[in-house]
């Protein structure tokens, strides 16, 4: 922490290196772009690219720094993805595309940090197992309940129902915002790779900062002894839904950032559903728990390499699935906690563990 | 006016009664011992005291604060700081941060000054590390700043759990057991460790042993609990010379 | 009678929940782990009397015992591959494993079977129950269910309270630690356990194809998630706790799609248990545990 290598602090260097990379591969992608070595179905792909590392990185703060599962972060970015696009869609014509996409960032994101938040106050006074079970559950309702809702605006005001179209008793001049199981159409179309790459520095800013100010280390801190960290009179609460309530909104920056590349926005299983939230997980685990760099690195490999490796896509998530289990293994197993502990022991003369 | 008080203290888990009408006097600045046989109710005299567990009766007061039903964290702020039993330090974060999060309370700036490292982050920032590497020193731990908690030899973390608690500025400190699991010679180093953090802070210790050298050898005054009661209390060598109190030590 | 025909559905599907729940139950209370590969386990129980049943053409009840003994098979070595090796690591390290295991078993259910829906052959050959001239209809199914959920209830509160692998179940459920000083062999107990519940699994499987005929390597997924959530509502650890929890949840989840919404009942369910861990975050006959300091 406080080795200075040139005036600059081991994790301010660390940071500056994954800011560093992630402007790096900007500019290499920029460049193959240009020079047209990209194919286009790898350029369709790369604003979900930055959705997918924004949102990993996003659950990484929770998985990584609170030290608790959650299952529903694609719940998260749906809240983001469906109240940013009916706003957009609202004032297509009325405000213009840049400050537009600007207030939809903003909505987006409190709207998933509120969603949080109230999620949060009750689930996060329960056990690990239940956080994950209740958060998983909480994804189901948010896709469940927007499924079902049809909003619509006229001159006599806002209209809902969870009904269907018609009972929205909309005038002529109607427009329709949210038709139920099809989702929003018509989203402007805001989101671009560069704006996806400045999303993914500003969020990157947020959470590396965090993590290294005064309130990332009391979350931390309850991470690592949660009976120990209220004994040094840190608020455990508060803490921790300070933490849960920023990954949500993170997360629905990331759904806004994905409805903004969309024409038609649906709440699907495969966008929005729990297998959804477990991907990322994936993303987050191998790229190392508490290790934001390599979320980044895991997000961007894994929705890369079936691409190109086409003839591997059958076994996709069979592979991921044993990575992960081996993974967990591997880094978690007591058993092999403790042999790498002797392993840095003989390595580093001088350091004498006593058994309690 | 004694530093801390306890009148009538008590508790029941199911039908074992753990702890029962306990009475204590701690004097500003004295050194306190807390013995007795295993499961006699000393740590969870301890739990009480911090607002881990409530009590179903009596009452506890520190410099006369009435801190009956607190919770830990405000107990906290109010002044009595721990260590545990079992070592539970932020083992993750490095050594540094973990005396950090003990001055938590002490050195405040919001969240959002922190995300925007705003010129309050960079200023109590700087303070909070000098105030915690000076502590560090005072625990001989500056050369281990940057390591992992968990990966501190023993003896160092059981200090370093000392140091943590000295950074929330506490009245009072309560060490349970702090020389389990140690050698002679590193229970030595720690007798001279609690009596210099009293003399250097001018620190009141209440501490639970079962080391009869470490208790004879620092201790000014004895509690001696057995069955969760109240068995002997006052000066240290008239209690350990009290037959009662030999008894329950070898008799039973 | 309309109302009575719901929640006649409402208990039959309810008692499918409460049959996984058991099974979920009893690995969480002994194991303190939430096996969330619980619900394709019952699918892979399903895939395997499928094709006893209808490529082979064993007769149903060897089938059932066939795949029994599979699941057993397949729960012990999750445990042993998987699990074991994380005894004692975090909670949500042995949790994210076991979603890895979900994931597994449904990906390789995918590549054997194929993804197309496999049409299950009820395995209850009984005559439907018809009340009130044939106004109101109990599908066989249902009572087999019923009646199966009851025997093993019973079977498994007998076998934890009077045999010496059920006590020490319960030693084992208590602490592991002071278990193992006792004498226990804590890793044989957590297996007996897995393969207890993974039989139940099995037994599961087939019930819930059968009354739901359609068969696809993510038959398990939904109805395991729902049956933990019944577990949690009825008390995660308790045996009764889990049947009650099931039948409920399955009367509310039938109740909510025929006069409230088909679209929102799960998310009906799913808010039911965020209320009950808010009210009671023990579930209805769960006991509350003291952590130790």
């Amino acid at each position: 922490m406080k080795t200075k290598a040139g005036g600059i602090s081991k994790t301010t260097m660390n940071d500056l290196i994954t800011y560093g990379m992630v402007i790096l591969a900007y500019i290499v992608v920029q460049l193959l772009v240009k020079t047209g070595h990209v194919s286009s179905l790898i350029q369709g792909l790369l604003v979900p690219f930055c959705t997918y590392v924004i949102v990993a990185i996003a659950l990484n703060l929770t998985v990584g720094i609170l030290g608790e599962l959650s299952l529903g972060h694609a719940g998260f970015m749906c809240v983001g993805a469906f109240s940013s696009a009916v706003f957009s869609l609202a004032f297509k014509d009325a405000i213009p595309g840049g400050l537009r996409f600007f207030l939809a960032l903003l909505i987006g994101a409190a709207a998933a940090a509120l969603v949080g938040f109230l999620v949060g106050i009750p689930v996060l006074r329960l056990r690990g197992d239940y956080l994950a079970i209740v958060t998983l559950a909480f994804g189901e309702i948010i896709k469940n309940i927007i499924n079902a809702l049809y909003l619509g605006v006229d001159s006599k005001g806002i209209h809902f129902t969870m009904k269907d179209a018609l009972s929205l008793n909309m005038e002529e001049d109607g427009l329709m915002l949210i038709k139920g199981a099809q989702g929003v159409t018509g989203t402007p179309n805001d989101s671009s790779f560069t704006v996806g790459i400045i999303l993914i520095l500003i969020t990157l800013f947020i959470v590396l900062n965090f993590i290294h100010s005064r309130t990332g280390r009391a979350v931390m801190s309850i991470r690592d002894n949660r009976i120990a960290a209220e004994s040094v009179g840190i608020n455990v609460t508060k803490y921790k839904l300070i933490a849960f309530t920023l990954s949500a909104s993170l997360a629905g920056v990331a759904g806004v950032l994905y409805a903004h590349n969309l024409s038609t926005l649906n709440a699907l299983p495969k966008n929005f559903g729990y297998n959804m939230s477990i991907l990322i997980l994936v993303f987050v685990v191998l790229g190392g728990i508490g290790n934001i760099r390599g979320s980044i690195i895991a997000a961007v490999l894994l929705t890369l390499l079936p691409e190109v490796l086409r003839g591997l896509s059958d076994y996709r998530m069979l592979i991921y699935a044993i990575v992960l289990i081996i993974m967990m293994i591997f880094n978690w197993s007591p058993n092999a906690i403790f042999f790498r502990k002797r392993l840095k022991q003989r390595l580093t003369p001088g350091s004498r563990k006593k058994e309690a | 006016m004694a530093l801390l008080e306890t009148k009538n203290l008590g508790i029941s888990f199911g039908g074992l009664r753990a702890v029962n009408a306990f009475d204590i006097s701690v004097e500003k600045g004295e050194l306190y011992g807390l013995i007795g046989p295993n499961g006699a109710g000393k740590t969870t005299i301890f739990n009480l005291l911090t607002g881990v567990y409530q009590p179903d009766e009596g009452a506890i007061l520190l410099d006369g604060v009435n801190l009956t039903g607190k919770k830990t964290i405000d107990i906290c702020k109010a002044g009595i700081a721990r260590t545990f039993q079992n070592i539970r330090l932020f083992g993750d974060m490095p050594v540094l941060d973990n005396v950090k999060a003990g001055l938590h309370n002490h050195y405040p700036y919001s969240t959002f000054e922190g995300i925007l490292r705003l010129p309050r982050y960079h200023k109590v920032e700087k303070e909070m590390n000098g105030k915690a590497m000076e502590l560090l020193k005072v625990f001989g731990l500056e050369e281990y700043a940057d390591y992992k908690a968990e990966n501190l030899p023993y003896g160092q973390q059981r200090k370093l759990e000392i140091a943590r608690a000295m950074a929330t500025e506490p009245k009072l400190l309560l060490l349970d057991e702090p020389a389990a699991g140690m050698n002679p010679n590193e229970t030595k180093e720690l007798m001279d460790t609690i009596r210099f953090v009293r003399d250097h802070f001018d620190m009141t210790i209440l501490l639970i042993e079962h080391d009869m050298k470490l208790v004879a050898g620092i201790c000014e005054k004895l509690t001696v609990l057995n069955f969760g009661q109240v068995l002997a209390q006052g000066e240290t060598q008239e209690v350990l010379n009290n037959p009662e109190v030999i008894t329950a030590y070898l008799g039973a | 009678m309309s109302f009575a025909a719901h929640l006649i559905n409402g208990i039959s599907l309810g008692s499918v929940y409460a049959l996984i729940a058991l099974g979920y139950t009893m690995v969480y209370g002994i194991a303190k782990m939430l096996n969330f590969a619980h619900g394709d386990v019952i699918m892979i129980g399903g895939y395997v009397t499928f094709v006893a049943v209808s490529n082979m053409g064993i007769n149903p009840l060897a089938a059932i015992i066939i795949s029994m003994a599979v699941c057993t098979v397949l729960g012990v070595t999750i445990e042993r591959v998987a699990y074991r090796p994380l005894r004692g690591a975090s909670p949500l390290a042995v949790l994210i494993t076991a979603i890895g295991v979900s994931y597994l078993l449904q990906n390789v259910a995918l590549l054997v079977f194929g993804s197309d829906t496999k049409a299950f052959t009820n395995v209850v050959t009984l005559p439907n129950l018809e009340l009130f001239d044939g106004q109101l209809v109990i599908k066989s199914v249902t009572i087999v269910t019923v009646i199966v959920n009851i025997i093993i209830m019973a079977g498994l509160s007998l076998f934890v309270k009077k045999t010496k692998i059920g006590r020490a179940m319960t030693a084992v459920s208590e602490d592991k630690g002071a278990a193992q000083l006792m004498g226990i062999n804590v890793n044989g107990t957590i297996a007996v356990t897995f393969a207890i519940g993974s039989s139940l699994a099995a037994i599961a499987g087939v019930l819930l194809c059968s009354a739901y005929p359609a068969l696809t390597p993510y038959t398990g997924s939904m109805p395991g998630i729902k049956a933990f959530v019944a577990a949690v509502f009825g008390g995660i650890g308790s045996i009764p706790g889990a049947f009650i929890g099931g039948i409920l949840l399955g009367v509310i989840e039938n109740l909510s799609k025929a006069y409230i919404s088909s679209q929102l009942s799960d998310a009906i369910v799913f808010s039911i248990l965020i209320i009950v861990l808010l009210v009671k975050p023990t579930g209805l006959l769960g006991k509350k545990i003291q952590e130790k300091v």
